[in-house]
């Protein structure tokens, strides 16, 4: 049987966790409001983006001047997999669902040769340990801004441009609710471009093939910066969650140590007692 | 009647407004819009756009994007925008002055673009202050 001592240090040991992860919680809770913010901030423009592309594009067709080399579609034998993760861990199922979609992705498409371009801290760590073909790496970003995305999609429109890879596809999580992210597998290139029921007869102040090669790239880099919009918001949302299930697991726990502890305490007395008395009956 | 006027950034909003005229500038030349505009698409260039509301103008720096105009709804896809009130006019005189500097910008084209976005950020700090 434990000391009484040994179980009220483990009691003490476990606040002092719980008191870490109350605050992580708390923390998370203050920084996911904000990535929420940046989340709907990006909204009216990406909305708008595509209406735009979906006319434009409308227009380019008419004219005979051949596909937009982002466009262009080809067989897939070469793909960059951006995976977009956390710099950080103790976020719950966060980067272990998205590495085992990575997997799933690659195993998916043997026939296919698919080289990876990692974001964030988790993604990097463990696909440089087992070997996989890396196209660059970068770390994560706390809060996101428009131009920490657009180097990232500028490498892969180059790469796609020169033909060096068939298909660019972007996995991350996006922020459903607070207690739910989903994984996200969206191809962004070749761009398809979005549906627009209504097409508008629009002035052309530039030709719409001009138009149609400054919108692609930007609507490409939205694409990005939004994963990563989405990857922050949801990675403070996870960490909410799991730190939550961690305050009320020690919360648990140290009911549970408590009433042994009790248990313990009373024994001795018991013990004490029957001692004391058995030793005046002797007498 | 008013035309509705929306400037949008990817980082954020920062006019839902309705107005009575906007100057636009172009990336060939400045667009006045008024209520009743034939719907046209276009590029956005650098340079002062201003909105009148209440007979009041107002002013913001653009640097590049989109401009819809559609049924007296202006939408402004900018890659940056700024307010009057959040631009450096030390760091934008700075970076006017580093964009004449050759041993900083070798590329012409792209010191030109500096200098009209430093340009842009003075005008545009100096005319709010009027």
């Amino acid at each position: 049987m434990p000391s009484l001592i040994d179980i009220r240090r483990r009691i003490r040991s476990v606040k002092n966790t719980q008191q870490i992860t109350k605050a992580m919680k708390m923390v998370s809770a203050a920084k996911l409001r904000r990535a929420q913010d940046r989340v709907i901030a990006a909204r009216p423009y990406v909305s708008t983006l595509r209406k735009v592309l979906a006319n434009v594009a409308v227009a380019a067709s008419g004219e005979d001047t051949g596909e937009n080399p982002l466009m262009a579609r080809r067989e897939e034998r070469r793909i960059l997999l951006v995976l977009v993760t956390a710099d950080k861990g103790l976020a719950g199922a966060f980067n272990s669902n998205l590495i085992r979609a990575a997997q799933h992705f690659i195993a998916d498409h043997a026939q296919a040769e698919v080289t990876l371009e990692l974001v964030g801290r988790k993604g990097r760590d463990f696909f440089r340990k087992r070997g996989a073909r890396i196209a660059g790496d970068r770390l994560n970003f706390a809060r996101p801004a428009y131009s920490d995305a657009t180097p990232i999609s500028g490498k892969a429109m180059d790469l796609y441009r020169n033909n060096e890879t068939d298909a660019v596809y972007l996995l991350y999580n996006e922020f459903k609710s607070v207690v739910a992210q989903k994984v996200v597998l969206r191809r962004v290139l070749p761009v398809e471009v979005p549906e627009e029921i209504q097409p508008v007869d629009y002035i052309f102040e530039q030709p719409p093939e001009e138009m149609l090669d400054a919108l692609l790239p930007r609507y490409v880099g939205m694409e990005f910066f939004r994963s990563l919009l989405e990857t922050a918001a949801a990675e403070h949302a996870a960490r909410m969650t799991a730190m939550d299930a961690a305050t009320s697991n020690a919360g648990d726990m140290i009911d549970k140590l408590t009433l042994y502890m009790n248990r313990v305490r009373q024994a001795s007395i018991t013990k004490e007692i029957i001692e004391v008395v058995s030793g005046a009956a002797a007498e | 009647m008013a035309l509705e006027l929306e400037v949008v950034t990817p980082e954020r909003e920062l006019v839902r407004d309705q107005v009575d005229e906007v100057e636009i500038p172009g990336k060939d030349g400045y667009l006045g819009v008024l209520p009743g505009h034939a719907a046209l698409l276009g590029e956005l260039g650098t340079g002062e756009l201003t909105y009148y509301t209440g007979g009041r103008p107002h002013y913001l720096a653009v640097h590049g994007g989109f401009l819809e105009i559609r049924d007296d709804h202006v939408r402004v896809l900018a890659d940056a925008a700024e307010r009057p009130e959040e631009i450096d006019v030390e760091r934008a005189r700075r970076k006017q002055q580093e964009a004449a500097n050759p041993a900083i910008h070798l590329d012409p084209a792209q010191a030109v673009a500096v200098a009209l976005r430093a340009q842009t950020r003075i005008a545009v700090a100096e005319r709010a202050r009027e």
